[in-house]
């Protein structure tokens, strides 16, 4: 053996000894003025913040473009604040809202940003009617009366008109979702075709006035993010940001340990523990707005006894499942807003008591139990908790199958309110508490004839008048506190006497560089901030 | 000779078969694409659309009219060149497919590249050793790559070569920062940067196809090496060879010229197909590597009933099988004589 290959095996041995620890140290770095980060970014469809729906190209709005009315990320929980809009009135009958304009805001093309921009953005939003719209629509607001309702009465001076009186904390939440985004009326129609209002090109072009613009963007690759100097929050640290789509877990984290990227959104369990030995890595935890529950169909009698509710209640094992097999993925969360949220309800009350179950379902009459199916969809996590349910269901005799599908065919049962029990998760659509208050606890009408499929209460055929009307009185009552505790009420009543068992709330961890502060993920109401980040 | 009228006519024979293998491939792929129990209507407007939404989508969609109305429109789309838009990417899936074709295109011609540079060699040489230990290596490697799953050596080989020794581009086709850099040409990022004589980018980009090459061309070495080894044996027990021996030409010329050479003619279907192979099968590789190529695309569209984007992923594959069938085929023709 000559000199060389004795030596180089020498290296290999010693690097296949130190495997564990030499990973740790970095080889590489990216530069200090740049941020990587890797995610899962295939749900981008479209860059056009009047049609984005969905996690990454709400991240990537968040940074592009600015809305009338944002959050300060290190104090999501405040609630929102002046954005481009640095004040507002509303009138004595609650249904006209007057925004001043912040003076001195340009757009990535130097445009000035006037209230005439955000008069445009959100009638676009209203009339191309994407997925989202709805959002602003909920005032309202239609295609045809919308040029009415909201104009720009001068440069700085933006007026909206309601249909009917909204709470204020609502109307002004609605407007920091990226759907509110401002988008620079010039450059979207110096590009329209066929009146489109620029919708084609903005799919994949940016006109914002963010603290970032898109230099480029492949889908399912990656984008590339180029600092706005004249951000009117001052230039951000890192002046670029290049996010690359890796969609495994292990790929993130080889790529985090070699320090080829800053951060990693998408570590699996293993991978989240495995990093815990690292000295260049640290972890970090954030609440996201994903609840895990379970709801009974009221159409089948043996699961619209209250009783038989209040021991599935007592069933499951909460902290089992949270402690065991989502190992930090979820907390244990049992009421139907996400924490964070305006009137988030904190109390816990139920735990699992195999004995007191078993009791309430003997005075329901259901003493030896009974066949139940639950439906899930084959999504890993999901069926992991199916199978818990399933095994504590087992104890006190109610035999439960599972009815496993895709997509289509569980969501399409439930749709049509065919399922008995379904398990699954329930994201929020907007900052705002009537989101998901409108979903699991407002039902105007029960019949099935009505299809209102977006409502969970009905999905579930579940009659609820009374709740439905607080539901209505919560969404109209302008006091910020005092509509946050008409929402704890409304919790406190839907966890006692509702067909759903809220189980769980998501927990995002993200693997960073050590050297990687103020990545805020944008807990449960928001989306990640990177004009926050520091190296 | 070569154009002779009973070539044309064998070519035109193989060409109409082809066209209805096509014909064939567009129906099967639509009929799985629609009876599949994914519903692209509520992926494009989410669990929580109101009924009304859905339903408008679905007419937007078509996937309100009768099966043969829409497998109707779909032919005339596809032979049109409109292969529909994707949902997950928002453009023509014709044009997504031109975007992402290069990458595995790329990958699979270097993986192929291995394939031969090893395979053909290994086959050869366990011809030749038959029973005695060169065999016995061939056949255990072999073996080895059979076996082992493609996301675990891929997962292995990284952590190896990117994470400990750092010999090697970690995933991804090059590192961010040269993204976009040099003009997109061919897409074939080994060749756009020799274009723009930009060797820092070629260099990266070769540290970068390396490993997941190697990975993948591994499989196509296996079969490589099996294939040539059996041919071999074929051709070393022919009497020609015997003939050739006797007359006192060297074992070398024997081996490596006459028997090979006669082993030419159906090693290249043999290639022609691991190299299809490996440009529809690389989906693994492609994950692990974070490779944007075919294979990932149609994946992703798999799982969100991206069902444009999985049937024209589809189809190109089908045609890549269909065309270099075609081509070995042709090849086939014109370096055997007899088959003329």
């Amino acid at each position: 053996m000559n000199a060389f290959a004795k030596s180089f095996a020498v290296a290999a041995l010693a690097a296949s000894v130190a495997l564990p620890t030499s990973i740790g140290q970095s080889f590489a770095a990216t530069p200090a003025d740049t941020l990587v980060v890797a995610n899962r970014i295939d749900d981008i469809v479209s860059l056009d913040p009047a049609e984005i729906f969905e996690f990454a190209g709400g991240d990537l709005a968040n940074n592009v473009y600015d809305t009338l009315v944002t959050f300060d990320p290190a104090k999501l929980t405040d609630g929102y604040k002046p954005g481009l809009a640095e004040s507002w009135t509303v009138s004595a009958d609650g249904k006209t809202y007057t925004f001043k304009m912040r003076p001195g805001v340009k757009f990535h093309s130097g445009n000035p940003v006037t209230a005439k921009d955000a008069a445009f953005s959100l009638q676009r939003a209203v009339i191309l009617n994407k997925t989202p719209s709805f959002i602003l629509t909920q005032f309202g607001f239609t295609a045809d009366n919308v040029k009415e309702k909201i104009k720009a009465t001068d440069d700085m001076t933006l007026v909206m008109e309601t249909d009917k009186k909204y709470a204020t904390s609502f109307v002004l939440n609605c407007l920091s979702a990226t759907i509110g985004s401002i988008v620079d009326m010039k450059t979207a129609m110096e590009h329209e075709a066929d009146g489109d209002m620029g919708y084609e090109w903005l799919k994949t072009h940016s006109a914002g006035s963010g603290a970032y613009s898109l230099r480029g963007w492949k889908p399912n690759e990656n984008y590339v993010l180029e600092v706005n100097e004249n951000y009117w929050r001052g230039a951000a640290d890192m002046k670029r940001v290049f996010m690359r789509h890796i969609p495994e877990s292990a790929t993130q984290r080889l790529l985090l340990e070699k320090g080829d990227i800053d951060v990693a959104r998408n570590l699996s369990p293993d991978d989240i523990a495995g990093l815990s030995g690292s000295g260049d890595v640290k972890v970090e935890e954030d609440l996201r707005g994903r609840i895990m529950y379970f709801s009974l169909n009221q159409d089948i009698p043996t699961l619209a006894k209250p009783k038989v509710q209040e021991a599935f209640k007592y069933l499951v094992d909460y902290e089992g499942m949270a402690n065991t097999f989502l190992r930090g993925q979820y907390t244990v969360h049992q009421a139907f807003l996400p924490l964070t949220y305006l009137g988030e309800l904190k109390d816990k009350p139920y735990s699992q008591n195999i004995e007191k179950a078993k009791a309430l379902l003997a005075e329901a009459g259901e003493a030896d139990g009974f066949e139940v199916k639950i439906f899930v969809r084959n999504a890993q996590e999901r069926l992991e908790i199916a199978q818990s349910l399933q095994n504590i269901f087992a104890k006190v005799g109610i035999k439960a199958t599972l009815e496993v599908g895709t997509g289509k065919q569980i969501l399409g049962a439930y749709r049509a309110r065919k399922h008995e029990i379904y398990l699954g998760a329930w994201g929020p659509d907007y900052p705002d508490p009537h989101t998901n208050a409108d979903t699991f606890a407002h039902n105007p009408d029960n019949a099935f004839e009505a299809k209102n499929t977006g409502k969970l209460a009905w999905r579930n055929a579940w009659d609820i008048p009374a709740m439905t009307k607080e539901t209505e009185a919560a969404v109209q009552e302008s006091d910020r506190d005092t509509r946050a505790e008409m929402y704890r009420k409304i919790q406190a009543d839907h966890q006692k006497t509702s067909p759903f068992v809220v189980m769980l709330q998501k927990i995002e961890q993200t693997g960073l560089r050590k050297n990687v502060t103020g990545f805020y993920t944008g807990s449960a109401v928001s989306s990640v901030y990177y004009w926050t980040v520091k190296k | 000779m070569l154009l002779s009228p009973r070539f044309l006519r064998s070519v035109l024979k193989t060409v109409a078969t082809i066209a209805v293998t096509f014909v064939g491939l567009l129906f099967i792929t639509f009929i799985i694409g629609r009876v599949m129990p994914i519903d692209p209507a509520l992926s494009v407007v989410g669990d929580k659309a109101s009924e009304e939404i859905y339903q408008a989508a679905r007419k937007a969609m078509g996937l309100d009219q009768p099966l043969y109305v829409q497998f109707f429109y779909y032919i005339s789309d596809v032979f049109r060149g409109d292969l529909g838009t994707s949902l997950l990417t928002a453009r023509p899936v014709a044009e997504d497919i031109i975007r992402v074709f290069p990458a595995t295109l790329e990958l699979a011609t270097i993986a192929t590249i291995f394939g031969i540079i090893f395979g053909v060699p290994m086959g050869v040489v366990a011809a030749v050793n038959k029973g005695r230990w060169p065999d016995q290596v061939v056949r255990v490697l072999g073996l080895f790559g059979y076996s082992m799953p493609v996301f675990w050596l891929g997962l292995i080989g990284l952590l190896v070569f990117y994470g400990v020794l750092g010999w090697v581009g970690g995933p991804g086709r090059l590192d961010i920062f040269f993204e976009d850099v040099v003009p997109n040409i061919t897409g074939v990022i080994l060749i756009d940067s020799l274009i723009a004589g930009d060797f820092e980018i070629f260099g990266n980009a070769l540290s970068h196809i390396i490993l997941p090459a190697a990975v993948l061309g591994y499989y196509s070495i296996a079969y490589i090496s099996r294939m040539t080894r059996s041919f071999m044996l074929e051709q070393l027990s022919q009497e020609y060879i015997t003939t050739a021996r006797v007359k006192g030409i060297s074992e070398f010329q024997v081996i490596w010229r006459h028997a090979l050479g006669n082993v030419m003619v159906p090693l290249i279907t043999v290639i022609a197909l691991s190299y299809a192979q490996l440009l529809e099968g690389s989906v693994l590789t492609e994950t692990v590597f974070a490779w944007p190529g075919l294979g990932f695309y149609i994946t992703a569209g798999l799982l969100s009933a991206d069902m444009n984007a999985v049937l024209g992923g589809t189809l190109v594959v089908g045609g890549v099988f269909v065309g270099l069938n075609l081509l070995s085929d042709l090849l086939y023709r014109l370096v055997d004589p007899r088959a003329r």
